[in-house]
């Protein structure tokens, strides 16, 4: 079967671990992985696994785009460059997936709103944040029950598995996934809270989901609701799973969630950069689909 | 121990940590007659925040009665010679809330990691010193490492800025020679006008020596909450600690006498019977190295699911559950349930 060629930008931890999974993927074949350093580990491992590198940038791979029918990219860079790597990609017809927090293009959490951005023909989309693909899932199974006043999530990974971006900056994890709770969860006002765990061995990537309904809960669809999403996220994240909940204490509904790495080159416990490159490489198959089927 | 002559600065928590005794419920009047009275004894820098830290008001730790803008904004403007600081942690808060708090008087402002991820602090340390404020670099549950890996955190902080470092003891585990040590490391290696200060929680009931300890090592700024007010089993008694630093001779400048009076005749009134002490929770948490403010959401979990709160921490503390993982607290009372079945 025909595949939709792609190519990576930025071999780091999440490129690299995005790079095995498409590897497995039946509608998309990785042909390029792009870097800046051109002692590179990841352009290396890239490399020995079949793909062609630059360590150019982006105009490394620009002038290759339409000899090797490259139709996908994925931006595992830095928001600081992405806008320039977008409007370069996107001239030449290339549909961008942004796992940078710079979200130019709209929030794309695949459970919740993927089909949205396939129909409008999006050509940009934006991944949010680790913690926002792990609980925007589960905001949104209590909002599409009934209206949610507040959603506040709570993310907790593993020091080992924070990089220096994250750490950097680290105002916007909690504002972008703010703002997703409320764009893509549906919650009138969202809140989001961070904590690096330092323990060893490292703990799997878990996050809290507190909504607070604005009328009583429904209990019944609230829980068959959260089960249903589990199965769909369960679908790309096989190690996704709800711990504990829904919990209901007045109009206040709790789902406690634990996301175990799929272990391609992260660690299992990198629950958190294991769901961020499984929605993005999940998001780029349907685009494929979509694509293979026109 | 020769602390004669010695010149610290006091700053009281009453105002921060003692919202989580109250579960953040203090009135605006609670704060403005309890700022006051501080004010009028002579203490030099008061924290007024959310429990948690600026913004920290949530499902999570709690609600506050009031944001902290408004608290801030009755609370200062009222103050003749006491200076007001923020709490603030990378995670919860953001720069967005430095900008707020900008135009309202604040002089000091407190960003606190765990200790061992003070990289996370750059961008809200670099702004705090960029914009002339007072800037701590505080790092939380200090018991948990080793006096080197105290000094790697904070010389992160120093580097984005900071002009005081603080050894804090969330957890209210510490000892004095382990204090000692690691406010010694951090003395001997920042230059002279870089503060250092310390932290306590009175779990063990060693807030008072620990602090102590910490004078004697070189520290120069020492948080403590009339009649204990604070997380757990409280801070540093500061009352207390202020008529101890008296007869050592230490000079912090505030009237015996006056916080006495702030402690028994506005702080107690304001927190009736849930005045923290040392029961057999708040023991729990410093015997474990438990982070103090789980206490309470401990107790309530308690009261839900019947399981003892003793034990859930307890397991927090097995876990190694660091600041702000009070949503641990539900799941853990859960499973806990569940093993039971």
């Amino acid at each position: 079967m025909a595949k939709i060629r792609c190519a990576l930008i930025g071999p780091g931890n999440i490129g690299t671990d995005l790079l095995y999974k498409l590897k497995r993927s039946e509608v998309l074949e990785p042909v390029w992985m792009v870097g800046i350093d051109p002692t590179s580990d990841g352009l290396a491992r890239a490399r020995d696994m079949g793909l062609k590198t630059t360590h150019e940038g982006i105009d490394g791979l620009i002038s290759h785009i339409e000899a090797d029918n490259i139709q996908i990219a994925f931006d595992a860079t830095s928001a600081y460059a992405h806008a320039e790597t977008s409007r370069k990609l996107t001239e030449k017809g290339v549909k961008v997936i942004d796992l940078t927090p710079a979200a130019i293009g709209p929030f794309c959490v695949p459970p919740v709103n993927l089909l949205d951005h396939l129909n409008k023909g999006e050509e940009n989309v934006n991944m949010v944040t680790c913690g926002g693909q792990a609980t925007i899932p589960m905001v949104f199974a209590v909002s599409r029950v009934q209206p949610v006043r507040y959603g506040e999530i709570v993310a907790t990974v593993a020091s080992k598995s924070a990089g220096p971006g994250t750490r950097k900056n680290i105002d916007e994890f909690t504002q972008t996934t703010s703002g997703a709770i409320e764009k893509v969860g549906q919650a009138k006002k969202g809140k989001a809270i961070i904590i690096l765990n330092p323990a060893e061995p490292p703990l799997m990537m878990r996050d809290t989901i507190h909504c607070i309904t604005e009328t009583e809960p429904n209990q019944d669809a609230i829980i068959e609701s959260v089960k249903a999403m589990e199965a769909e996220v369960q679908k790309y994240v096989p190690g996704y799973r709800v711990k504990e909940g829904p919990v209901f204490d007045g109009n206040r509904v709790s789902v406690y969630v634990e996301v175990r790495g799929r272990g391609d080159y992260l660690p299992e416990y990198a629950g958190n950069l294991d769901i961020m490159t499984a929605a993005a490489a999940r998001t780029a198959e349907m685009f494929a689909e979509q694509m293979l089927k026109a | 121990m020769n602390l004669k002559g010695k010149k610290i600065r006091l700053h009281d928590m009453s105002l921060r940590d003692g919202m989580h005794s109250i579960r953040h419920q203090f009135t605006l009047q609670n704060m403005v007659d309890l700022s006051q009275a501080l004010d009028r004894a002579g203490v030099p820098l008061i924290e007024v925040t959310h429990g948690d830290g600026i913004s920290g008001s949530s499902v999570n730790y709690g609600f506050g009665l009031h944001t902290d803008k408004e608290y801030l904004e009755a609370v200062i403007p009222k103050l003749t010679q006491a200076k007001v600081s923020i709490l603030m942690l990378p995670g919860i808060g953001t720069i967005e809330d430095l900008k707020m708090v900008q135009d309202l008087g604040v002089h000091t402002i407190r960003v606190a990691t765990h200790c061992t991820e003070a990289d996370v602090s750059e961008q809200h340390i670099k702004y705090c010193a960029k914009h002339g404020f007072d800037t701590v670099g505080f790092l939380m549950m200090s018991h948990m490492v080793t006096p080197e890996k105290i000094l790697e955190q904070a010389k992160l902080m120093y580097g984005f800025g900071a002009n005081c470092l603080y050894m804090t003891d969330s957890a209210g585990h510490m000892l004095p020679e382990d204090v000692k040590a690691k406010v010694t490391i951090l003395r001997e290696y920042f230059p002279d006008t870089i503060e250092i200060g310390f932290h306590g929680h009175h779990n063990l009931g060693m807030a008072i020596a620990n602090s102590l300890a910490a004078i004697e090592a070189g520290a120069t700024r020492i948080d403590g909450s009339v009649a204990g007010f604070g997380a757990g089993a409280g801070n540093t008694p500061l009352e207390v600690f202020n008529a101890v630093c008296d007869m050592y001779g230490i000079e912090t400048g505030v009237d015996v006498s006056k916080l006495m009076d702030a402690a028994e005749d506005v702080a107690v009134p304001i927190m009736g019977d849930q005045l923290p002490r040392i029961n057999r929770d708040a023991l729990t948490l410093g015997y474990a190295g438990v982070y103090s403010s789980f206490l309470l959401h401990a107790r309530r979990a308690e009261q839900k699911y019947g399981i003892p709160a003793r034990e859930i921490l307890l397991e927090l503390g097995r876990r190694g559950t660091v600041g702000g993982q009070e949503d641990m607290i539900e799941d853990v009372a859960l499973e806990m349930i569940r093993a039971r079945g």
